[in-house]
């Protein structure tokens, strides 16, 4: 009875000595392949329309009122037809290098019932659809059973939340930056000495005083307010939670993990978009900007793939929000992609062109962009993305995301 | 060794209190779990019958909200979807603590932990917002008055309630020969989940035929949030279906059948071997005693499944009292820390979601449990190494250095609290450093947080 795998346990391990950059000194010719992969699930269904906004399509400034391009607070025009949400101009200069891209009118094949636990849960398994129960094994625990070199491949699911597309049989590092100590050294000293007798505890907080002091957000080794768990909770202090999470995989990432998957909430605009929208962008911006700084020179062989369960309605509702809906964008970005560019075939957006007269319409499986960059990066082949990996996909020609 | 008042505690209760004894015999564990429930009458639970109509208003709040979508009354529309949501979440805030406070003052802690067991056998939780909250409401009703009765009670009980119908989508299955199918079918996932995880386990003697004939049998029964659990004769597929070799229904459909297929399935001998084993496995060891599971199952199969039997073969045996104890599971955990801090039965009265969410929800899912959110219908890992993980043994030592000042107004002296916590199980290691701590809030933690205090 394992369909469910053994997933959360994890670095009490062998694979957490050869994940830590500080215990061991990392050769980067010797670990099994130099791609990284970072995938951001946007919990809440971000609405691509408003992100990447078409406003070269006749029928946008009817459903959306258009942009206002430039200026303070303006959308950014970033080639003529799309323009890109304010709240993500820090991101131009990757824009500009080339680091930094989307893809437009895409979906999954979720239709329909528009649920975000469904389309969270179709995002992340990489099915067609939940016909027979849950699922529980994910798109990259799938993909790293068929990594061609055969070696295991550090996985880190980051975060307090089940990432479920991590989960499966291969065993997973996890790990919430939000979980740090904050204890003083003598309380330190004597929790190291009272866990002594068992040594499975004793190594896990080893373990958990590691990467707690390695996590970007050193270990406080000061009594604090003593109200850890509130700070904590909080998030507040420090660099927001969104920024720990990408110095954290950063870290990680620049040893000999390869793969990280955390997600960002605060996608779900039912009212006053305006005003929610800016919060979620930003942290995905600083997000990326973290990833970025953290990963120095690894920059140039990262993916990153910014995905969500689907897009919203294409036009505004009473509440100056959107609804849920079907198409949207997806937004990648590291060195080893070839950004500056809006991809996708463009269904437009007429009241014939939208899905269900409502929704922007998909006119491609964003699973066709992700199997041919996990294909690029990690020398997958066909059959193994369309039958494993994405059971039922049609992988299609190729989109040319691969710097 | 044999029983022990205190490991009796530590291992099959929640641990030592300092305000209620232990027990002296097994035959008073088993009795207290037949004198009345006084902790569910103490710290109640809203119901499931009264949380039908918030599902309903939320539904129809929703479809309020798509009508008047574009116009000015949207925003109204959805102030009030977001003042359900609030009494909901109020809903699952009172849950929880009550949850914890039954643990911390329970003189039968017993039947908290058979409900924590067969909850998670039985794991049931809801896929849509308003749904979610009646997860407690599902333990209160269908669990928790079966855990000493007949296995096939709460069998009966569980598979057929309504928040399960909802989870495995037995409210999606149309009999494919039905009056109302018009095209519909079967939906195998409650019948697939009945055989391989409720019962006969997923070594069991079915085949997929035997899935597929019981998902057929199981058409009609349904959920709605007008009746809560229906059976509707227009979804039920027509005829006999025949399941591990015994054929069910053919005249009339009804849950009648449905609870016959039921009743056979707790007897199995598969499904006696299945849950003795979990039943051993969860509360004694990983690897249990083999004449321990031998005496459980012979118990089960003389009884027809007399859970009170199987517990006594389980308390009886030398077997049960032996070892270092499994780890606590997060809840268990925070839970036996509450009762070792005899926590006051008014301490959290009036604490809103938010604040319950900081002392207990959101860290116990920093340590791997998210409250009412197990990650499949198989409910919670078992192993201790799902929950010593790094992540998980730094929160609980965060939890135990930080939350229990907030949950009393003044904590008790740490080198006392050793022994009111551990007993005989305190080491010189834990006294030293109670002793050694530079705060009493410190000291408190690290009795909480050491091994002995973190198995059970």
């Amino acid at each position: 009875m394992d369909r469910r795998g053994f997933l959360t346990r994890s670095l009490a391990l062998g694979c957490s000595a050869a994940a830590s950059p500080l215990l061991t000194p990392v050769s980067f010719a010797a670990a099994p392949g130099e791609a990284r992969l970072v995938v951001i699930i946007l919990r809440g269904a971000m609405d691509g329309l408003d992100v990447v906004a078409p406003h070269g399509d006749p029928d946008f400034a009817g459903l959306r009122g258009g942009v206002s391009l430039g200026g303070a607070g303006g959308h950014v025009d970033l080639d003529g037809f799309h323009a890109l949400h304010p709240a993500l101009s820090p991101l131009l200069p990757l824009w500009q290098a080339g680091d930094l891209g989307a893809v437009h009118a895409v979906s999954t094949p979720y239709r329909d019932k528009r649920s975000h636990f469904d389309g969270q849960d179709i995002l992340e398994a990489g099915v067609v659809g939940l016909d027979d129960g849950a699922v529980r094994e994910g798109w990259l625990n799938r993909m790293m059973q068929h990594m061609p070199d055969g070696r295991m491949q550090t996985a880190w699911a980051v975060g307090r939340d089940p990432q479920l597309i991590l989960d499966g049989p291969v065993p997973v590092s996890r790990w919430a930056p939000e979980a740090d100590l904050a204890l003083s050294p003598q309380a330190a000293l004597l929790a190291r000495q009272v866990m002594k007798t068992d040594p499975a505890m004793a190594a896990a907080l080893d373990e958990a005083f590691r990467v707690a002091d390695a996590d970007g957000d050193p270990l406080m080794l000061t009594p604090g307010e003593g109200d850890g768990m509130a700070a904590m909770a909080a998030g507040g202090g420090g660099p927001g939670p969104a920024r720990r999470i990408a110095d954290f995989v950063a870290e990680q990432l620049r040893g000999e993990a390869r793969i990280a998957a955390f997600s960002l909430n605060g996608w779900d605009t039912h009212a006053a978009q305006a005003r929610g929208l800016p919060r979620a962008l930003s942290a995905l911006s600083n997000t990326i900007l973290g990833l970025r700084e953290g990963l120095g020179p690894t920059w140039g062989q990262t993916a990153v793939l910014a995905m969500t369960e689907f897009g919203r309605t294409a036009r505004m509702n009473g509440s100056d929000g959107t609804d849920h809906g079907t198409g949207g964008a997806m937004l990648f970005a590291g060195g080893a992609l070839r950004g500056g560019r809006v991809l996708g075939e463009w269904p437009g957006l007429s009241e014939a062109a939208l899905y269900d007269r409502r929704d922007l319409m998909p006119t491609r499986d964003l699973r066709a962009h992700a199997g041919w960059v996990i294909g690029g990066l990690f020398g997958l082949g066909r059959s193994e993305i369309e039958q494993a990996v994405f059971p039922g996909l049609d992988l299609g020609s190729d989109p040319g995301l691969l710097a | 060794m044999p029983f022990d008042p205190q490991l009796a505690e530590m291992r099959f209760g929640c641990g030592l209190s300092p305000g209620v004894a232990p027990p002296d015999s097994v035959a008073a564990m088993l009795a207290g779990l037949s004198a009345p429930d006084s902790m569910a009458a103490r710290f109640p639970v809203a119901s499931f019958a009264a949380l039908l109509p918030r599902i309903a208003e939320e539904r129809a709040l929703q479809k309020r909200r798509r009508e008047v979508s574009g116009t000015s009354a949207e925003k109204e529309a959805r102030q009030a979807i977001k003042a359900a949501r609030l009494a909901l979440n109020t809903v699952a805030a009172q849950a929880l603590t009550a949850h914890m406070l039954r643990r911390a003052h329970s003189d039968t802690p017993l039947r908290e932990r058979l409900e924590d067991f067969w909850a998670d056998h039985f794991t049931a939780q809801g896929k849509e917002a308003a749904l979610r909250a009646a997860g407690p409401a599902y333990v209160e009703e269908a669990i928790r008055p079966n855990v000493a009765g007949r296995f096939e009670d709460l069998l009966i009980a569980a598979a057929t309630h309504p928040l399960m119908v909802h989870y495995l989508d037995q409210n999606r299955s149309f009999g494919p020969g039905s009056k109302a199918a018009r095209g519909r079918g079967l939906n195998e996932n409650l019948a697939r989940e009945i055989l391989e995880l409720h019962t006969l386990g997923v070594g069991g003697p079915y085949t997929q035929d035997d899935v597929r004939q019981l998902a057929e049998l199981l058409t009609g029964l349904s959920f709605n949030v007008e009746a809560g659990r229906v059976f509707l004769p227009r979804r039920a597929e027509p005829g006999a279906e025949t399941v591990l070799g015994r054929a069910y229904g053919g005249a009339q459909p009804g849950l009648g059948d449905i609870e016959a297929v039921l009743r056979d399935l707790g007897r199995h001998p598969a499904t006696a071997r299945h849950i003795t084993r979990k039943l051993a496995v969860h509360f004694v060891s990983e690897t249990p005693d083999a004449a321990l599971l031998t005496s459980m199952e012979e118990a089960w199969l003389s009884t027809e499944g007399d859970l009170q039997a199987v517990l006594a073969a389980l308390l009886d045996h030398p077997a049960a009292w032996a070892g270092v104890g499994r780890v606590k599971r997060p809840a268990l955990f925070m839970a036996s820390a509450c009762r070792a801090l005899a926590l006051p039965g008014t301490a959290l009265e009036g604490r809103k979601p938010p604040a319950v969410a900081r002392l207990f929800a959101r860290p116990m899912a920093l340590m791997g449990q998210v409250w009412l959110r197990p990650p499949g219908p198989d409910g919670f890992p078992d192993a201790d190494s799902a929950w010593i993980t790094p992540q998980g043994v730094a929160t609980r030592l965060q939890w135990a250095l930080t939350v229990p000042q907030r949950l009393v107004g003044d904590l008790p002296d740490p080198r006392a609290f050793v022994d009111t916590a551990l007993g005989g199980r305190a080491t010189g290691a834990v006294r030293f450093a109670a002793g050694a701590a530079e705060s009493r809030a410190d000291g408190i933690g690290l009795v909480l947080a050491s091994p002995a205090f973190q198995r059970m």
